[in-house]
């Protein structure tokens, strides 16, 4: 059999019924082996795309994301991807065509060291030297990329390799790599202490991460903080991994998470984190982090133990497996939860006096924060929302509201502007019965907008909300807080017109300007078939608060001004 | 501990462990012989923000298997990090961070001196003092082989050092656990 028929044998064998992807040169073999293929392969407009259209795929699905892209600039497109999801830890496989062997080291035509260029980036990469590989790597990808803390895989395939002839036997055997066995099940002793350690806390807070979601273990993270009265707080990533209608609910941590959230870390004896990472954007200035308390940290990643912030009692697991038995082992020990009453008097003392806050909109103005407050509502809070990166993806993380978990698909590690579209695509492609909405921003969406081509012609009907403000909104604000004002380079203007953009790709251009049509717009959109951008034009300087600024503690949170007089 | 004694764990006794070690640690690590292993291993140190002190490959009694020997500061680097970092790393077999009273560590260095006539037997007996060989000689330079601990090495560098000492290259530290009986 044809090596590149092989490539598609073994990904038919993995489950893959989707594949994002461009060909070019050096893997025509791959599209003419794929012409036949039995999976649906979208053809996307740009790698980059194809590869966030492979993460949305899998964080909405759960299964790995494949894309495919050519040699050279076809593989360097894929880079910012591939990052992207190392950094987020989604499975994914990426598989790219290589230059003739005999040309490799040559300088040849569209040649690019692909595996030496993502070995930063990549959970694991493999480069085939011998046809034979192929369906072997293929497998050992998946098995890499799905198991563990899930990750990004490269698979780079020399044109003339993929052409070859070779045996193929399918594998029958589970992948064994003696090198990578991930420990799953947890230390039962140090998850005892752990229980113990909750059951003498009087200011414990879980602190839960992408781990949760990744893990698939949000009802066991509901039924351990339903053992008790534990107050919950989640990452960016984390977020839907907890209810945020549950009443132990505190909202998102971090630099733009709620006063309640970052006030119960700083002042806790116990924080539990699960699937977090302590990433600088949850502990500000790391020496004046969450001073008072002790740490259990569970991670499937030991390297996470103590990288950022020492783990009193460390535990590595699989979430899924971890919960349940730190669950059965707390209430075993039968605790009272009276203890705990002091701990939420303050935490709702700390709601009560610093909610989320915006001063509403006037004369028809659309404030960005109730434009995700309308999304909510037109969505019923139940759309899968991919995001680009900036303030409107801070706003939807504070203000959307996520009950699920697998409904929020942003980038949170390398916080990807362009992300949201592709990713989009993906997630449809994945849950094709979901509405999936693309919270664009202005200055991020441009980055991939190629990609509503993609949507127009593979029938994809993604709607993209776009929240027009006409800056780099982010920047913008870190230039007016913290740069004197002196805006730099963060004007985007009135260019495009986005409705007509949205025509000339042959999707449906909308555009809405008052508070008062806003839901109703919103409806509408979700209502029309096919491919819908929607234009929201936002107030132009809102800023996104309250917020942590940069290097500074938790209690140097800054709050919404109120009633200020805008200037 | 029982279960149902919760008092058994009290907060405040709880403790991180010590992340520096303040020594110099010699890892043993264990990798697949593929291609680009050991620019994984280098490109992570590097990423990671990890010096490396020495370093040195090679192959070992299974040929499908390449040790490499490197050494590191655990005065700078938590050398629990950097383990767990690179046993993350899927070509990575085994690691071990050898106990300094329990190993063996070797370097060879050559070393390159100016030699006249007349300072040639002072070079020729230091060299006799560290054990050390001399494999080649020219007319007006001498190449003598130590090997030994690092130590050994440093303190022979300062012995030739003032002789003119033209070109040295070392091979870094290799090291294997003592027997036991």
């Amino acid at each position: 059999m044809r090596a590149a028929d092989t490539l598609m044998e073994s990904l038919k064998a993995e489950g893959v019924k989707d594949v994002f992807g461009i060909p070019g040169g050096a893997n025509l073999p791959t599209y003419d082996a794929l012409f036949d293929a039995e999976f649906r392969h979208v053809q996307v407009r740009h790698e980059q795309g194809g590869g966030h259209a492979a993460e949305g795929y899998a964080k909405a699905s759960g299964r790995v994301g494949v894309a495919f892209a050519t040699s050279g600039p076809g593989a360097t497109n894929l880079v910012t991807a591939i990052a992207d999801a190392m950094m987020d830890s989604v499975p994914t496989v990426f598989v790219t065509g290589q230059v003739r062997t005999e040309l490799i080291g040559t300088d040849g035509f569209q040649e690019a060291d692909i595996l030496g260029a993502t070995l930063p980036f990549v959970k694991h990469s493999f480069q085939v030297t011998d046809a034979r590989q192929i369906p072997e790597y293929v497998h050992e990808a998946f098995h890499v990329a799905s198991t563990g803390r899930p990750g990004p895989v490269l698979i780079d395939i020399p044109q003339d390799l993929s052409r070859a002839d070779i045996d193929y036997v399918p594998r029958t055997e589970p992948v064994e790599l003696p090198g990578y066995r991930p420990s799953i099940e947890g230390n039962i002793k140090q998850i005892r202490i752990a229980a113990k350690a909750l059951a003498n806390a009087r200011r414990p807070i879980f602190y839960a991460g992408g781990g949760v979601v990744n893990g698939n273990a949000s009802e066991e993270l509901r039924e351990l903080a339903g053992s008790d009265r534990f107050p919950v707080t989640s990452t960016l990533m984390g977020l839907g991994a907890y209810p945020s209608s549950g009443e132990s609910w505190l909202g998102m941590l971090g630099m733009h998470g709620t006063f309640a959230a970052n006030f119960a870390m700083d002042k806790a004896d116990l924080i539990v984190a699960i699937g977090a990472r302590f990433d600088d954007r949850i502990t500000g200035k790391l020496s004046e982090f969450a001073p008072h308390a002790k740490v259990i940290h569970i991670d499937i990643d030991p390297a996470e133990i103590s990288k950022n912030v020492g783990a009193h009692i460390p535990i590595v697991g699989d979430v899924k497996q971890v919960l349940p038995k730190l669950t059965r082992e707390y209430r075993a020990l039968q605790t009272d939860s009276t203890r705990l009453e002091e701990w939420w008097n303050s935490i709702r003392g700390w709601q009560r006096e610093h909610p989320l806050y915006y001063e509403p909109g006037k004369d028809g103005e659309i404030k960005p924060q109730f434009m995700i407050e309308a999304m909510h509502r037109a969505t019923q809070g139940d759309a899968i929302v991919t995001s680009d990166v900036g303030q409107h993806q801070m706003w939807a993380a504070q203000y959307y509201g996520f009950d699920k978990p697998r409904r929020w698909i942003n980038s949170g590690g390398l916080g990807t502007m362009g992300f949201g579209l592709p990713a989009a695509v993906g997630a449809k492609v994945a849950c094709p019965d979901e509405a999936v909405v693309c919270l664009g921003g202005d200055g991020s969406l441009i980055m991939n907008v190629q990609e509503l081509a993609t949507c127009v012609t593979n029938e994809i009907p993604v709607k993209v909300f776009l929240m027009n403000n006409g800056y780099m909104g982010m920047v913008r604000q870190w230039q007016e807080l913290f740069w004197d004002r002196r805006y730099s380079s963060v004007e985007m203007g009135a260019s495009p017109d986005w409705v007509k953009l949205a025509e000339a790709f042959g999707a449906t251009g909308m555009r809405c300007e008052d508070a008062a049509d806003l839901e109703e717009t919103m409806v509408k959109a979700l209502e029309t078939e096919g491919p819908v951008l929607l234009d929201v034009r936002v107030a132009q300087e809102e800023n996104c608060y309250p917020m942590i600024p940069p290097g500074q503690a938790a209690r140097d949170m800054v709050e919404a001004p109120r009633g200020a007089v805008r200037e | 501990m029982e279960a149902g004694t919760p008092e058994m764990v009290r907060l405040e006794d709880l403790r991180v462990p010590g992340q520096l070690s303040g020594r110099k640690h010699i890892l043993s690590i264990m990798v697949e012989n593929k291609p680009g292993v050991l620019a994984r291993v280098a490109g992570l140190f590097s990423r990671r923000g990890f010096n490396i002190d020495t370093l040195s490959v090679g192959p070992t009694d299974d040929p499908s298997i390449s040790r490499i020997t490197l050494t590191l500061d655990g005065a700078v680097h938590p050398i629990d990090q950097v383990t767990k970092q690179l046993h993350k790393l899927v070509n990575v077999l085994k690691i071990r961070d050898m106990e300094p009273t329990e190993t063996v560590a070797r370097e060879m260095a050559l070393f390159k001196v100016s030699s006249a006539v007349e300072n040639r037997a002072e070079i020729i007996q230091f060299a006799e003092i560290f054990r050390a060989n001399v494999v080649d000689v020219a007319r007006r330079t001498m190449t003598i082989e130590v090997s030994g601990s690092a130590d050994k090495i440093e303190a022979f560098e300062r012995m030739v050092r003032p002789h003119g000492l033209i070109e040295m290259v070392r091979t870094g530290e290799i090291a294997i656990a003592r027997g036991s009986d």
